[in-house]
């Protein structure tokens, strides 16, 4: 396990010669991806602001979905769990996830229905 | 059947020579902090997702919040943050090669690459001081109602914010300020503020210029601006000078902002000085020799997987905090 690596990323599109020049690859990737999130968060593209997508802002679904690509290779290619057996990754990946899906659609459930509230009059707050 | 007693403890299953799941067990140790740690921060960012949704039409605008750069005048929303975001990410890339080179047993390389984790990992702790220094201090001022809402002040010609140190006026006070000078029996007295509500009302009623802009977002996504007189009817609503934050008020917006940035991000500070500490104990560990020893650098692995984390949460709090 510690002395291999599997140096494929990209469904295999990208391979790398050794352990060393996929981590430079893999921050080159990150790195890019950061600056266009900067870059979008910074011009705000029209487009992407008007259009809704199950209730939020196209730009922010976009954001969210750029953030977990980055989380895959900071979590598959820094800690390594490309090279871990795969139960192991499953119990790491999959607990957190379906944990905290639950939590996020409970609480954003209830953050707009006290929104609602609030927006109807039932308590004045904003004076 | 074979025998599975052997003389060594160490390749015994019952003497810890078993590895589950092909991972050690300090490894494994260190996974289940991960998850377990990842979870409380979901828990955080989940609740901040809680309050931004319930304020939704109210929530200060983090591009407006945060457009400082050291050294630098002038408005750079996002950038410092995203200078941060990179040198925490480079760092983590030290860390790994760092990790790689220990895989090699090269003693040298580990040093110098955790040597460069550490000094990123201070940058990453550094900027994040000024962050806060920043975002206490404050910049424009605002004035806070009855209600708790901020009223902030803008430019109308150019549209840019106005700050109350430019506008108001003063006024000969009343009351001055307690001090330890003053009497005997003396306890903490009220600290005046720099300015009264009564100055900024006076200031914003002499410069025709000024408008209020309220928290709500109209539906481009900006703070509305009110008209003159419906400026000046809001002021009356006044009652108190909000400059920079505190856990209780802050110039930005709502009062939760301002918690939860504290909370959050100096939950995730935390995180990066501890680790920064753990880097440098197992830093030493390595410049004497102690993995040299031992036949192989694990340690440094697993310090590297919670150093790997930390840089991981930031991402969420980058994208959560500062971009949605």
């Amino acid at each position: 396990m510690a002395h291999e690596h599997k140096l494929e990323i990209f469904r295999g599109l990208v391979k790398f010669k050794n352990n060393t020049q996929k981590i430079w690859g893999v921050l080159a990737f990150l790195s890019l991806i950061t600056a266009v999130e900067v870059v979008l968060g910074i011009i705000k593209p029209p487009v992407l602001i008007d259009t809704d997508v199950a209730g939020m802002k196209l730009l922010n679904w976009i954001f969210i979905i750029l953030t977990l690509v980055k989380a895959y290779y900071i979590a598959w290619d820094f800690m390594h769990l490309r090279d871990e057996k795969s139960a192991l990754r499953r119990v790491i990946v999959w607990t957190p996830i379906f944990l905290v899906i639950y939590l996020v659609f409970i609480l954003l459930m209830e953050a707009d229905y006290i929104y609602n509230v609030y927006k109807d009059g039932f308590i004045s707050w904003n004076f | 059947m074979d025998s599975t007693i052997t003389t060594d403890a160490e390749d015994n299953v019952w003497g810890g020579g078993n590895m589950p799941l092909g991972a050690s067990y300090g490894k494994m140790m260190m996974w289940f902090f991960i998850v377990s740690d990842a979870l409380t921060f979901s828990g955080f960012l989940a609740a901040y997702g809680f309050t931004r949704f319930k304020f939704i039409e109210t929530w200060p605008i983090a591009d407006e919040v945060f457009t400082h750069v050291p050294f630098f005048h002038g408005n750079y929303p996002m950038i410092y943050v995203a200078f941060m975001t990179f040198v925490l990410i480079m760092s983590s890339v030290t860390m790994v090669l760092a990790v790689d080179a220990g895989h090699k047993l090269k003693k040298d390389a580990v040093i110098w690459y955790m040597f460069a984790t550490i000094i990123g990992g201070a940058m990453f702790v550094g900027s994040q001081a000024w962050e806060w220094a920043t975002f206490i201090q404050g910049e424009y001022g605002a004035v806070e109602t009855k209600g708790g809402r901020i009223l902030q002040f803008v430019k109308a010609d150019t549209g840019e914010r106005a700050a109350i140190s430019d506008f108001a006026t003063t006024i000969a006070s009343e009351r001055e300020e307690h001090e330890k000078r003053n009497g005997v029996w003396y306890y903490a007295g009220e600290e005046l503020p720099a300015y009264t509500v009564n100055e900024v009302i006076a200031g914003f009623k002499e410069d025709t210029n000024l408008l209020v802009r309220t928290e709500t977002l109209n539906e481009e996504g900006e703070k509305t601006l009110l008209t003159r007189a419906a400026s000046i009817e809001k002021l009356k609503n006044a009652t108190e000078v909000v400059i920079g934050a505190n856990l209780i008020h802050n110039e930005y917006g709502s009062r939760l902002f301002g918690d939860f940035f504290f909370f959050i991000t100096g939950f995730h500070g935390f995180h990066v000085f501890s680790g920064v500490v753990i880097n440098l104990i197992i830093f030493l560990n390595v410049v004497v020799g102690t993995y040299e020893r031992r036949g192989h650098y694990e340690m440094v692995e697993k310090v590297g997987l919670y150093w790997h984390f930390v840089d991981l949460v930031w991402v969420f709090v980058f994208t959560f905090f500062y971009l949605v």
